[in-house]
Order: structure tokens, then sequence, then C-alpha cells
């Protein structure tokens, strides 16, 4: 007897659903036994975080915080993906876009700003920093073919340094990797500010990030759907010979894609500082670039699929914020990670047992 | 004044030779699964995975030896999952060896929150070498101080890059993983199994990095700190690329990036830089290494390109038999 | 029956794969000391039963016997540890090793250490002792495809082979480097060995085999002992029919210059020089075929015309205006060959479509083509999946390849999806392409229906002139035949065509005119008349034509 695994000549629509929660079903069982292995009893863990990331009053509102800047840099490694660049340097990215928010709001413009002008500068700025340093291993991958995962995540701790220096060096407020809080009118409108008029939303600290992502969730629908952007990095992902062929530019696709993803990413860091943090500090994030790669993953780099999952992956971060040991939600991030690829073979692939004996294979399905 | 810089070069040689030489051990391992024709890009998750597991089981055991073999098995098992992925189940390599390093990252978090608090473990031993005092003229500033009294986990990476070398490129199974990371179609066609020696080789790699792991908890810091690898996987990553796949240029990268790391305590303990007198500074420093990796890259690329030396060709290809271009 | 006369026997072999059914019932015995012929057409079902022979397949029924003696291989090693190699038609050989390492490659000696300088001079002595010459230290990447044949046979006799299954071995060979290698063939046999020979050209059967099995659609339809069968006789068991088919054609009337190369250099992908001042006019209405043993600049030409490889000399000119690809400066260009880029598959969906991913080093900047698209210039690469489709994306998406950047497919800044659809389910019809939708991923599709939907899309832009390379490579007949009727329907048109291809019937049946080409030069020009094979036998070989006349 041996498994034989052969292609799929066509996979039905249910199947890739499946599949997800098939993966989602065995990560959580997995994680249940490393949590148990661990002196941690996987039903209460796993109960804990099923009720404060989604049950109680608050946690819808405390998700969508959590799940803003997932959604943003999930959207952002999803637009490189889709093209098969590795842009694994989306937490760099969004340091740098948060950097250059808290220069606008703290620094460059005054505090007196009117905030709609203060905010759309700072979106600005978060989005051009972010897109540079985004643009930095793209120019490096489409000029002198330097591989973009390595350098991307290389940049990525160059821009953790560079935060550092500014919270304790010129930037800092008492010393402790901080700097002073923005001006209110650098904040983020949040539902809690309308708790006057509508006694419900008070306490509700939800901001107007999500519309940013949700913007820009429905734009990059549009965009992968109809444009003739979306189709040539449809063919670039698929097979760049043909794409080359097909006369198509591929150095500045990769270029142009790794800005916009850096620049999305950036975006997830002005929207967590505007939004949730309201000061520049060290390691104000808790890996949201790298839980993003995860959230685009389990997306299928669908837009719209990332937004349900970024809200379910804020909630596994708001449960992680109570959770001890912190590092739960990671482990289990990667373990669903893990488990969603080799789902995916499934959907791909027909596993069949086969015996020794003569087969009779079902021939006939074209 | 010429002795001073003598010995400040010194030190930093030493001091690459003694944090290069984890990286030394994750660049090897990662070169050999690579040149196996699989991407394992969880050299992190898995360093921390040996480096937890060594520090666990030399604490528990009191032997650090058995805390070497333990992150060893530890890393070789984990990199297993990636070779599950990308041998058995053909799926996505990269996103496998993000999964890993997920895994390895989140994992050692969860088990090594008893482990943090423990500042006492048994090490790896000291190797006294005190003829090289007493070597004429370059004896007692030079010699001395670069292999008289260094940790064993040195002398180890000396003698794993000749037999690394050695085994690929001089041996029956190093012919034959080479065949398998550059033409599986031929391997197979002759009866290797192609499946076995990737998983094998993926085994191999994953022991390496968890080597690497154990002889940072075990020797170089000896202490257990939360993601206490701070990247050294991925530039391992970076660095077999650096080395074209060749061990002895992975050396060479291996210690240059170590005395790197170490070089912003070194410069900071200079008086007359500007890093003495202010600290923030120092995180200027910090970065060196990082860049170092891109600039690194970059000269590589352009030479790769140039000479045409490259990765194994079937590198990230999963092997079907029967199809075309494998 | 003590003593089998068989080398092998292989008794009533089923073998399907999903979709087809590759072989049906065959019963094949071959005997010992004899060159075997195994005729048949592209996808007669050939290759698939000899993979069962060398253990690469298993059959889904039926037994192999070796002497009498059932077996069962589950692997090549296990084929060759009975006796049975096989020389693959795509060598089965490690590039970037030395023919040394490659002789023992998988052999069970030596234990540990290889001993490289005893190794070599051992298989110096080999190659010597079967006339086989091949410097046992040069890697095989340097060696020419002939010579890597040699490491073929060379290793299957170092691994003990009594049985050789030679796969198509002529294909890839000069008329005159075929002559040796019957040469050797017959002196192998001499010596006891038994050879299988797997071809589909009558011409070479007739003149080696001993015996001819022949093969129709994966159905035995006779064997036959060679001295006593003629062509035609052969021709009719393999195609069913009495003759074969040469494609009906008026004579070409030639009209302007639509195609004109000047002087063109260029380097292949390991920076060696491809074509050397090479110069070549093809008019509208005409075919001109390019002859030549594959890897002497062929498949470069093609890419500097299309405008994908840069050009270090010459001018190319579509239709009057220059269109050359000079933009890469010399020495800049990129995309090594697979192996020696470092360009890293990875393969998102199922092996059969790796995917660039490009882990670094790919240098992407490689000259894209844009001029072909706007200069009426279509382009049929040889390599259908790897270049000329996408393999995940539907029959649409690959349709409008190169229509989604102007109207009326692309509306400004985006692409008009349902006119997109509307064409592709006309073409898919017009063309003839067999899919159940076209939403259908063009991987799924068979190589005749592959080609014939880039061909749809190629030709529905209405080109001037249409390079095509290799167009019919590894298809059936009845989609050689469609494929031959749109390219001379094309040229009727008039269309210019430029035809590459390794294969002298097809070159002789839809040519106006053929031109030989060797290590990137032009030998000379020949008009397409089954008498002149000789004749270009010998320029492929390297003589110029004037030569070639004096003689």
């Amino acid at each position: 007897m041996r498994v034989k695994i052969e292609p799929r000549l066509d996979v039905p629509r249910w199947m890739p659903f499946a599949s997800i929660f098939g993966a989602l079903v065995v990560a959580l069982l997995l994680g249940a036994i490393l949590l148990a292995y661990g002196g941690l009893d996987p039903v209460t863990a796993y109960w804990q975080m099923l009720r404060v990331g989604f049950l109680e009053p608050y946690s819808f509102s405390d998700t969508m915080v959590k799940a803003t800047p997932l959604i943003l840099a999930g959207l952002g490694v999803a637009v490189a993906f889709k093209m098969r660049l590795w842009n694994i340097g989306a937490e760099g990215q969004l340091f740098l876009g948060a950097w250059a928010t808290a220069g606008v709001a703290l620094f460059w413009l005054p505090p007196t700003t009117p905030k709609p002008i203060m905010l759309a500068v700072m979106t600005l700025a978060g989005f051009v920093a972010g897109a540079v340093w985004g643009a930095i291993p793209g120019v490096l991958k489409a000029k002198l073919g330097v591989n973009e995962i390595i350098s991307s995540l290389m940049l990525t701790y160059v821009a953790i340094q560079y935060n550092n220096y500014f919270v304790y060096g010129p930037w800092a407020a008492g010393g402790f990797g901080l700097t002073a809080p923005f001006p209110k009118t650098a904040w983020f409108p949040r539902l809690t500010d309308y708790g006057n008029a509508i006694p419900a939303l008070r306490g509700l600290t939800a901001h107007m990030g999500i519309v940013y992502g949700i913007i820009a969730a429905v734009v990059l629908y549009v965009i992968f759907k109809y444009s003739k952007w979306g189709y040539e990095l449809k063919v670039i992902g698929d097979n760049p010979n043909a794409a080359r062929y097909a006369g198509m530019n591929l150095s500045r696709n990769i270029i142009l894609t790794m800005v916009i993803s850096g620049g999305l990413a950036g975006l997830a860091g002005m929207s967590e500082l505007a939004g949730a943090v309201h000061r520049l500090q060290e390691n104000f994030s808790p890996g949201y670039g790298f839980t993003a790669i995860i959230v685009a993953w389990l997306g299928r780099l669908n837009p719209l699929g990332i937004i349900i999952v970024g809200y379910l992956f804020g909630g596994l971060l708001v449960a992680g914020d109570v959770i001890q040991p912190a590092g739960i939600p990671l482990m289990i991030q990667g373990i669903i990670l893990f488990c969603v690829i080799s789902a995916d073979t499934f959907t791909r692939y027909r596993i069949r047992i086969v015996r020794a004996a003569p087969v009779t294979a079902t021939a006939a399905e074209v | 004044m010429e002795l001073a810089s003598l010995v400040f070069i010194v030190n930093i040689i030493g001091a690459g030779l003694r944090t290069g030489t984890p990286l030394l051990f994750a660049t090897l391992g990662e070169i050999i699964t690579e040149r196996s024709g699989v991407l394992n890009l969880g050299v992190e998750g898995m360093m921390l995975a040996g480096a937890l597991a060594g520090f666990a089981v030399s604490y528990g055991t009191g032997n650090p030896w058995f805390g070497v073999m333990a992150g060893m098995l530890a890393g070789g098992t984990l990199s297993l999952l990636n070779g599950l992925v990308a041998i058995t189940l053909r799926g996505d390599q990269v996103v496998s060896g993000l999964a890993l390093t997920f895994v390895g990252r989140g994992l050692t978090s969860v088990l090594g929150v008893a482990y943090v608090q423990i500042r006492e473990v048994p090490r790896l031993p000291t190797v006294r070498l005190p003829f090289m005092y007493d070597v004429p003229l370059i004896g007692p500033n030079i010699l001395w101080p670069l292999f008289g009294e260094q940790n064993i986990v040195l002398y180890l990476g000396f003698l794993l890059v000749p037999a690394v070398w050695f085994w690929v490129e001089r041996t029956r199974p190093g012919l034959h993983l080479r065949a398998v990371g550059e033409k599986p179609a031929a391997a197979d066609a002759v009866g290797i199994n192609v499946a076995a020696q990737r998983y094998l080789y993926v085994f191999v790699g994953g022991a390496f990095a968890g080597l690497a792991g154990a002889s940072l908890s075990l020797a170089i810091t000896p202490l257990w700190i939360d993601d206490m690898t701070a990247g050294q996987g991925w530039i391992a990553v970076g660095l077999v690329i650096f080395a074209g796949w060749n061990p002895w240029r992975a050396v060479l990268g291996a210690y240059i990036f170590g005395a790197l790391r170490r070089l912003p305590l070194d410069l900071q303990a200079v008086g007359w830089l500007p890093f003495a007198s202010n600290p923030i500074l120092g995180v200027w420093l910090e970065m060196i290494p990082y860049l170092f990796t891109i600039v690194a890259l970059i000269f590589s690329s352009r030479e790769a390109i140039r000479k045409r030396l490259g990765a194994p060709a079937a590198l990230g290809i999963p092997y079907i038999r029967g199809e075309r271009g494998a | 029956m003590s003593e089998s006369q068989f080398a092998f026997e292989m008794r009533g072999i089923t073998k399907r794969f999903p979709g087809v059914l590759a072989n049906d019932n065959v019963d094949f015995a071959v005997r010992e000391g004899e060159i075997h012929a195994l005729l048949g057409e592209n996808g007669a079902g050939k290759s698939t039963l000899m993979n069962m022979l060398n253990g690469l397949y298993r059959p889904d029924e039926g037994q192999i016997f070796i002497k009498d003696q059932a077996v069962r291989f589950s692997s090549p090693r296990e084929a060759i540890n009975h006796g049975i190699g096989m020389v693959h038609q795509h060598f089965m050989l490690v590039p970037t090793q030395s023919v040394a390492e490659n002789l023992i490659l998988g052999q069970s000696a030596p234990r540990f250490y290889i001993n490289y300088s005893e190794l070599e001079a051992q298989v110096a002595e080999l190659s010597e002792k079967f006339g086989l010459a091949v410097d046992p230290r040069a890697k095989i990447w340097q060696l020419s495809v002939g010579e890597q044949q040699r490491v073929e046979v060379l290793k299957m006799l170092y691994q003990g082979a009594k049985i050789l299954i030679m796969d198509e071995p002529t294909a890839v060979l000069t008329p005159q480097e075929v002559t040796d290698l019957f040469d050797t063939l017959r002196s192998m046999t001499a010596s006891g060995h038994t050879i299988v020979f797997i071809s589909h050209k009558l011409d070479e059967v007739v003149a080696i085999a001993d015996r001819v099995t022949v093969l129709q659609r994966g159905r035995v339809t006779a064997t036959v002992e060679g001295k006593d069968t003629t062509k035609a006789e052969l021709a009719r068991l393999m195609v069913g029919r009495e003759v074969l088919f040469r494609i009906q054609k008026a004579p070409a009337q030639p009209g302007a210059e639509a195609l004109v190369i000047e002087n063109i250099s260029c380097e292949n992908d390991r920076g060696l020089p491809a074509l050397r001042n090479l110069s070549l006019t093809v008019r509208a209405g005409e075919v001109v075929g390019i002859a030549g043993v594959a890897g002497n600049g062929q498949t470069e030409l093609a890419e500097v015309i299309a405008g994908l490889r840069a050009a270090t000399e010459g001018r190319v000119i579509v239709q009057g205006q220059e269109v050359t690809g000079k933009r890469v400066a010399a020495g800049e260009q990129s995309e090594a060959s697979k192996g020696g880029s470092w360009d890293i598959q990875v393969s998102l969906d199922i092996g059969d479509s790796s995917i660039n991913l490009s882990k670094g080093d790919e240098r992407p900047e490689k000259q894209a083509a844009p001029i072909m698209v706007s200069e009426g210039l279509a382009y049929i690469p040889a390599d259908r999946t790897g270049v000329g489709s996408s393999p995940n994306l539907s029959l649409i998406d690959n349709l409008i390849l190169k229509a989604y950047r102007r109207p009326p497919i692309g509306k400004g800044w985006r692409i008009d999806l349902s006119l997109a659809r509307e064409q592709a389910e006309k073409l898919v019809e017009q063309f003839n392409v067999m899919t159940p939708n076209v939403d259908t991923p063009a991987r799924l599709l068979s190589g005749g229906n592959l080609q014939k939907l880039i061909l749809a899309r190629e030709i529905s832009s209405r080109p001037k002139v249409i390079i095509a390379v290799y167009p019919v490579r590894g298809l059936d007949v009845g989609a050689i035949e469609a494929i031959h009727q749109m390219l001379i329907d094309e040229r009727n048109r008039g269309t210019a065509i430029l035809l590459i291809s390794e294969d002298l019937d097809e070159l002789l049946s839809l040519s106006d005119r053929i031109v030989v080409v060797f290590e990137g030069q032009i030998m000379g020009e020949v008009p397409p008349e089954d008498e002149r094979v000789d004749e270009i036998g010998l320029m492929m070989a390297g003589t110029r034509v004037e030569a070639v006349h004096a003689s």
C-alpha cells in the first residue's frame, strides 16, 4: 500500500473554504497539545482567548483596534505577494510610517493645525515613508537582483533601531523610549468621541483607521479584479517569463508594487499612532507587520478575505494581551499558517491510498 | 599606541570568531539544506528551538553536551515540518519557512518562560591552548588572545567547515546530495530516493541550526532570553547567498558578521569616537550588521550574475516524478 | 522452453493516466542481441511503455518478464540491477557535475570517499573500450548534445546495462552524428548488448532495426522483421493511412520584405556568442524554415527578433521599421540559464507550473518586449508552458496576454472583462481548442490544445510577421496537422513566417525556403526538396553551402 498524490483536474468551489476551516481546526488542536505540554490548560486558554477577543462587551471595539493595522499591513503584504514578491518587511515599513507620522504631528506641523489638514498630512507622510522603505528592497531587487526576502527583513531591524534613535534621542520625552503625546488635532476620531451623543459608544476605542482599511481593501479589490495593473500583477506572479514575453515591464512593476506595499504598511503605522497609541514609542507594534503576512496568506490575498481574517487575528492579539505567556498567540499563528499551507495541498492534489495489487484507476475525469 | 590598535583589532577579530560561530553553524546547515534543493527559511525558528532545548536540557541534566544534543534534535525535528510541506506536500516553501519561524518563536516563548530567570547553566567548556602564548613574535599578542582560550564551539566550527566541504564535494553521499539539488530527475533515474535525501538534509540543516542555537545559549551568551537570536537566523539565510553555497566562503561571511555584531560594543569603548559620550548614537552602530547584510547581498548578487555561479538548479522546486523541468 | 530467446518480454501491459489510456494491453518482446525499433508517432505510448520497463512507472495491468522470470520494478535502480538502462530523450545528467561523477551517481561503489584520479582513469578506459570519446573531467554543461548522449550511453554501460533503451536518440543529432551513433549501437550488439530503439522516423528504423514493433494510440499494430519491411508498410502501420500526410500548399507568392535581419550578433545565457553576424530576410507570404541542430542559435535568433534578447550588434527591421532590442547594454543582459542564475523557482501550485519566485537574483529587468505587440510581430515561443502561457490563469486571461493593453479590451485603466470573455469564447471555438470552458486554467489543457490557444492569441492580433519556434514539438498527429494548416493559412493571407524547427520533415513540408544555421551563422540556403536532405545535413554539421557544392 502506498500513498499516491496526483493533481486535481478541477477544484470544487467549496474546497478552499473547507480546507481553511479544516486547517484552523487542526491548528487549534495542535496548539492545544502544545499548550498542555507547556503545563497550561488548553480549554481555559482557548476559552479565555475567545471571551476576551470576541465575546465581552468591549471585544468588538478592542478587536477592531488591533485589526486595523493588521488589515492595512496585510493588504500591503498581499499586493506584493500577489506578484510573488516576498515583502516580509512590512513591520519595518510600518515603523517608518509611524515615525513620519509622529514627526508631522509633533514637530513639523504646529499643534494648532486644523484636524483635517493635520490628519491628511500625517496620512501622506505615513504612506510616503512606508513607501520609501518598501521601495528600497524593490529597487535593489529590480536593478541589482538582490533577494527581497532578506533585504526587506534586514531593513526591518534597521527601521526598529532608527525608531529607537528618535524615541531615546532627539524626540525623547523623559527618556523611557517615548515621545510626548500627540496634540488632539493629530488624533483620529474614535467611537468614544461620540459618547456624549450616543452613550453606547462610551469607552469604545475603535477609530477611523478601520475606514482606511476598508477603503484600501475595496480599492485593491477593484484593482486586482478589473484593472490592467492588477492583470499584470497576476501574470507576473504566475509566470514572469510569459509577462516579459507579453511586453510587461517587470522592473517597473516590482518597484511600483513595493512602493504600494510599503505605503500600505506605512499607513498601518500611521493609523496605529493616530488612532491608538497617540505618540511614538519603542516597540509600539507587537509584530503587526509579521502577523500581517499570515493575515494576507490566510485571506488568500483577497482584500475582502483579509478584512475577515484581520478581524479574527485582531481578536487573537487582544486575547494575547491578557493571556500568559504572551508567546501563545504567536505560536498559534505559526501553527495555523502551517496547517493552511498543508491544507492547500489537499485542494490542489487528490491523495489516494493505493494498494499494491493492480489498480483500476479512475481515468475519465477531464 | 601601535600596540593598542593591534589589541583593538585582535579584540574585534576575536569577538568575530566568538559571535560568528553560531552564525557559521546556521549558515553551514542552510547551505546543506539548500544544496539538496530545499529552501528552509525557518532558520531563526530552529535556532531558537535549539537555544531553548539546549539550555533547558543542560540545566536539567547538568551536562551541557546533552544540551547540545537536545538542541540539535529540536532544530532537526522542527525542520522536518518544513520538510513535510516542501517535500511531501509540495507547498510553498517561502511561506512554510515563515511559518516555521513563527512556530519556533512562539513555541520557545511559551515553553521558555520557566527558564528566563535562570542565570546559571552548565556551559560548554573553554579550551586552553597555552602553547599559543609561547609562539615567538605573534604568540602573546595575536595567537593567544585569538585562539588561546576560547570556547570549544569555536574549535568545533573550525572542524565543521572542512568536514562539510569534504562531505559535499568528495564523498558519494555528497555526490548524491548535489545531484538531488541540481537535477533530481537524474538522481531518481539512477535509483536515488530524492525525497529521502531531501528529508535527510533538511534534518541535518535543522540540526545545525539547533547547534547554532545551543552554542548561543550554552557558550556565547549562556542565558535564555526570549527571541535571543534577534534575526541571526535570517542573516544566516542571507549569508548562504553571500557564500555562494560554498562552505569556505561561509566562514568568511560568518566571522565578519560576528565581528560587526560586536563592533557597537567595542566602538563605544573608544574614547575619541562620539559613541562613547553619547550612548544614543550607539543605535546607529546596531544597524551595521543588518545594513552590511544588504551590502554583502548586493555585491554577491552582482558577482553571481557576472560569474554565473548560483543556487542549486532545483532549489525550491518540489520534485514530482515524470514531470518536465524537474 | 527452459531458456528464453528473449532478453525481456512485456505481456498485456496497460497504463492509464488521468484522462488518457497510454498503453492498452501491449505485448512486446525483444530478442537478445538485436536492435529492436519501437516505432510510433508522438503520443503513441512508446516512451510510457519503456518507462515501465525502466521502473519509472508501474503498469496498471500486465507483467514484465526477464528470461522468463516475472519482475516488478519500483524504481529505475531495480531495473538497472536487472541490466536494463534507458537513455532518455531529455538527458538524465546533472549539468554541474563532471562526466565521471555522473557515471558513478547512484552506484554502490565507491562506498564513501571518491578518489577522483582513479575514477577518471577508469572512465577514460571504459570510454575508449566502447569508442565513446569524452573527457571524464568535463562538466556536463560544457559538452555538446552529442557528447552528452555518449555520456548517457557510457553511464548505462558503466552501470552494467545489458539492455539499452534509447528514446528518440537521433532527434538532437546531425545526420553525420546519427551515422556514428548507429556504428556504436551495432558494435554494442556485437558485444552482446540488446538495444531498444524508440523512434518515429521511418528512415532510421529501416536503416538500423533488426525487428520493428509499431505502436499506434497505445496499441501494438504489428511486429515485423526489419529486412522484410518497407517504409510504406511501416507508415501504414504507424498512422493507419497509406502515406504520410504532407500539407497541400500552393507555391508561395512572396511580397515585400516584411522581416529583415541585418548582421545580428548576440550572446547566449552563458555570455558566449550565440549569433555571429547573421543576416536574413523574410518576405510577406512566404515561410522561411531555419534548419539546424538544437543549440546553434535558433532560439536566440527568435528572442532577438521578438525583442526578448539584446543584440550586441546589427539591426532587426519589421515592416520597414527598426525594432532592434538594443536597449539593454551589452554585458548587462541577465536571465542566465536556470542553473546559472539564482532565481529560485517555488511552486505555488502543482509542480507542473512552477512559479518564479525569484528568491533573489534573477534580474527581472531583462528586456520586456513591447515592440512586437505594436509592430505586428507575433512570436510562438518554443516553451509553451514556460513562456507562451500563464499556467494558473484562465484561458481568458491567457488570450488577452497581449490585447489587454489596447482597445477594445483595454479601456483606460481597466480591462473590459465581458468583451474579453466574449472574444475568448469566439477564439476557442474558431481555433477548435478543446476545453470545458474559458475559465479553465491553461495548465489543464493538453499540449496540442495549449498550442492552438497560443496560435489563436497570436494570429488574432493580425500579425504581419510570425516567428514560430518548434511549433509542433511533442504534439499528436491531429494537432500537428491543425497547427500546420493554421500557419499555411496565415502564409496564404500574406503573413511572413519564420519557422524554426528541429524536424526536417516539418521544415521540408512547410517551408518555401530553408536556411541552415550552424554556431550562429548561416551555412546556406536550400530549396525544400527531399533530395537535398544530405546537403542540409552537411550544412547542419558546419559545412558551408559552397563547400558542399564543391565536393
